[in-house]
């Protein structure tokens, strides 16, 4: 305190060595901004509780009809039949939920006009789509994990209530495989959503196709002659995509589980890649 | 310190900024004007690269703004208040910023401190008045404490309190050496807040100056004079060869003469003045008349009523 002479910096002179972070050091950053971007909108909790509640509330209603029903089933439904899909059908209801929040992680900042702010901030456009993706497809594979496993056991301790069926345990041969097969298709489904989002901009325009393309497409193929219709219909991302989370094959016309599989990602990589295309001509 | 070259916009068959160039430099207030439609706002997005030139080049301390990483430690803007999530709340919406380009959380709170909006930092943005909007929207271009900054119509909606407020921050901000890019319709508030002026119109630069350079070059400027012998007054000035028009009774204004002429005629008339005064165009003035030839929207004056 001897010859205590303040000093004064002016913010020019405290502002110095502006910060040069490496790639990986903005991607990190980048993953942390779509981290809290993600949790601090309410509709991302409701919609991944709805997701679990769908998943298994349907997998238990299905499978306690079934056993009531016990005594009434026809021979072929008693025949090849997979009680871990059995139990995970809620997902075909859930993957709305899903693909909607996909499509809103993007088309939401277009909607408010914040997409400038995210630009703005990071200006390597195709860094923040990687982030987004990133982010979404963890968090939603994290929960599709935590839905799907409650779903397959309780569906099985309802179906174990029937002595007309067998019901089924983690140690049967592809049920593991299975039940997280269910959480990656709707990752990856999180992902196709973020890629519509990304090309269309617009929410109602992003959901309409996504809904498009995964549930309206099949009604139509089907209305084409055989053997167009099975020909077409097995490369359409639901019926490609679907036996990962089924331990039998859903129809005799499917593609094998993992070259299915590998179609169904490439839905979600096409759209991802024009989306990129888009984003860097485009003008936010 | 901001250099637009040539800068040009084109959407479709429309051409929103015309070869425009223009230096923004540091240590002061640049006021950025222009009538609705002029090319401001799009001039202020190619400047941050989220609208890409269709020819020109824009830089900011000398590179393009999409070679920085972390550009929000450089540069800060303003361009929509309203272009927030109106579900997240104004502290996550900082919090993300911050994160995005490494800046420490503590900066959120010091800039939301700063702009008076820590009481509502928890509230969802949606419910924000304009005014609330515009203080978040500059806590966010404070946040990396920039160099530059860029503040699209940044009073807007703000309180009387409140512009006053935006005006010392902006003044103090300069002081500090940083670039100051400030748009706005209203030359009355640039006249308060701006020490340099670059006025744009459909898209071309119309003046880039002082604003006592654009002051001083309105032909508004005239000279008043009241006399109760204002018939005859006003037959000698005709007669010196200026421009007379009688606002009252007695009052003349005379544009085409200084003080000491119209003076001068009327002592030599033998005329009594009550008063003689040089009445200086407002920068209002100023600024309509540069642009009148490029407004946009144009209402007209005869036109209103007729229908009925």
């Amino acid at each position: 305190m001897s010859t205590a002479e303040t000093v004064f910096i002016p913010a020019t002179a405290a502002r110095k060595t502006l910060p040069t972070p490496s790639p990986t050091r903005q991607f990190v950053a980048v993953l942390r901004a779509e981290w809290t971007k993600l949790w601090s909108v309410r509709s991302t909790l409701w919609s991944l509780l709805v997701t679990i509640a769908i998943i298994v509330g349907l997998g238990a209603l299905f499978c306690a009809a079934r056993v009531a029903r016990a005594d009434h089933l026809d021979p072929g439904e008693l025949q090849n039949f997979d009680p871990t899909g059995f139990s995970l059908n809620g997902i075909f209801l859930a993957q709305l939920a899903v693909g909607v929040l996909g499509v809103l992680v993007m088309t939401s900042e277009y909607a408010t006009g914040q997409i400038r702010a995210t630009f703005g901030a990071t200006p390597q456009r195709n860094l923040v789509l990687a982030a987004k993706v990133a982010v979404f497809m963890v968090v939603v594979f994290v929960v599709g994990l935590v839905a799907c496993f409650t779903a397959f056991f309780i569906g099985q301790a309802i179906l174990s209530g029937s002595t007309r069926f067998h019901s089924a345990s983690l140690k049967d041969p592809g049920v593991i495989r299975a039940v997280v097969g269910g959480a990656m298709y709707l990752a990856v489904l999180g992902a196709l959503g973020i890629g519509l989002g990304t090309i269309l901009r617009r929410t109602a325009g992003a959901i309409a196709a996504l809904v498009g393309l995964l549930l309206i497409l099949p009604i139509l193929v089907n209305f084409l002659p055989s053997p167009w219709n099975t020909d077409i219909s097995k490369y359409l991302p639901l019926q490609a995509g679907n036996n990962v989370f089924h331990t039998a094959a859903q129809s005799n016309t499917d593609l094998s589980l993992w070259v299915g599989f590998a179609v169904f990602c490439a839905y979600a990589v096409a759209s991802l890649a024009l989306g990129a295309v888009l984003l860097a001509r485009r003008d936010a | 310190m901001i250099e637009a070259m040539a800068l040009t916009k084109r959407y479709g068959s429309t051409v929103a900024v015309d070869d425009l160039s223009f230096t923004v430099a540091d240590g002061r207030v640049t006021g950025f004007l222009g009538p609705n439609g002029a090319g401001k706002s799009t001039t202020m997005r190619l400047i941050v690269g989220l609208d890409a030139p269709s020819s020109g080049r824009v830089t900011v301390n000398g590179c393009s703004y999409h070679d920085r990483r972390f550009p929000l430690h450089e540069v800060g803007a303003l361009l929509e208040a309203k272009a927030i999530h109106p579900s997240r709340t104004a502290r996550s919406h900082l919090r993300w910023l911050a994160q995005s380009n490494g800046i420490s959380p503590r900066r959120v709170d010091e800039v939301l401190e700063q702009v008076g909006i820590s009481a509502v930092a928890r509230k969802r943005a949606g419910t924000f008045s304009l005014g609330m909007s515009q203080r978040l929207g500059i806590a966010a271009a404070l946040l990396g404490d920039p160099e530059v900054l860029l503040l699209d119509e940044p009073v807007n909606g703000l309180d009387p309190e409140g512009i006053q407020w935006v005006r010392r921050l902006l003044r103090s901000l300069a002081s500090e050496g940083r670039t100051v890019f400030v748009s706005s319709h209203l030359m009355s508030e640039m006249a308060l807040t701006a020490d340099h002026l670059i006025v744009i119109g459909k898209g071309r630069l119309i003046t880039d100056a002082s604003v006592e350079d654009v002051i001083a070059q309105a032909s508004a400027n005239h000279v008043k004079v009241v006399s109760p012998q204002s018939a005859a007054l006003r037959s000698l000035i005709t007669a010196a060869g200026a421009d007379v028009e009688a606002d009252a009774d007695d009052t003349l204004i005379v544009t085409g003469l200084e003080c000491r002429e119209v003076g001068i005629i009327a002592a030599n008339g033998g005329i009594t003045l009550y008063e003689l005064s040089r009445q200086e165009a407002s920068l209002e003035e100023a600024f309509m008349e540069m642009t009148r030839d490029s407004v946009e929207y144009l209402a007209d004056p005869n036109a209103a009523g007729s229908a009925a």
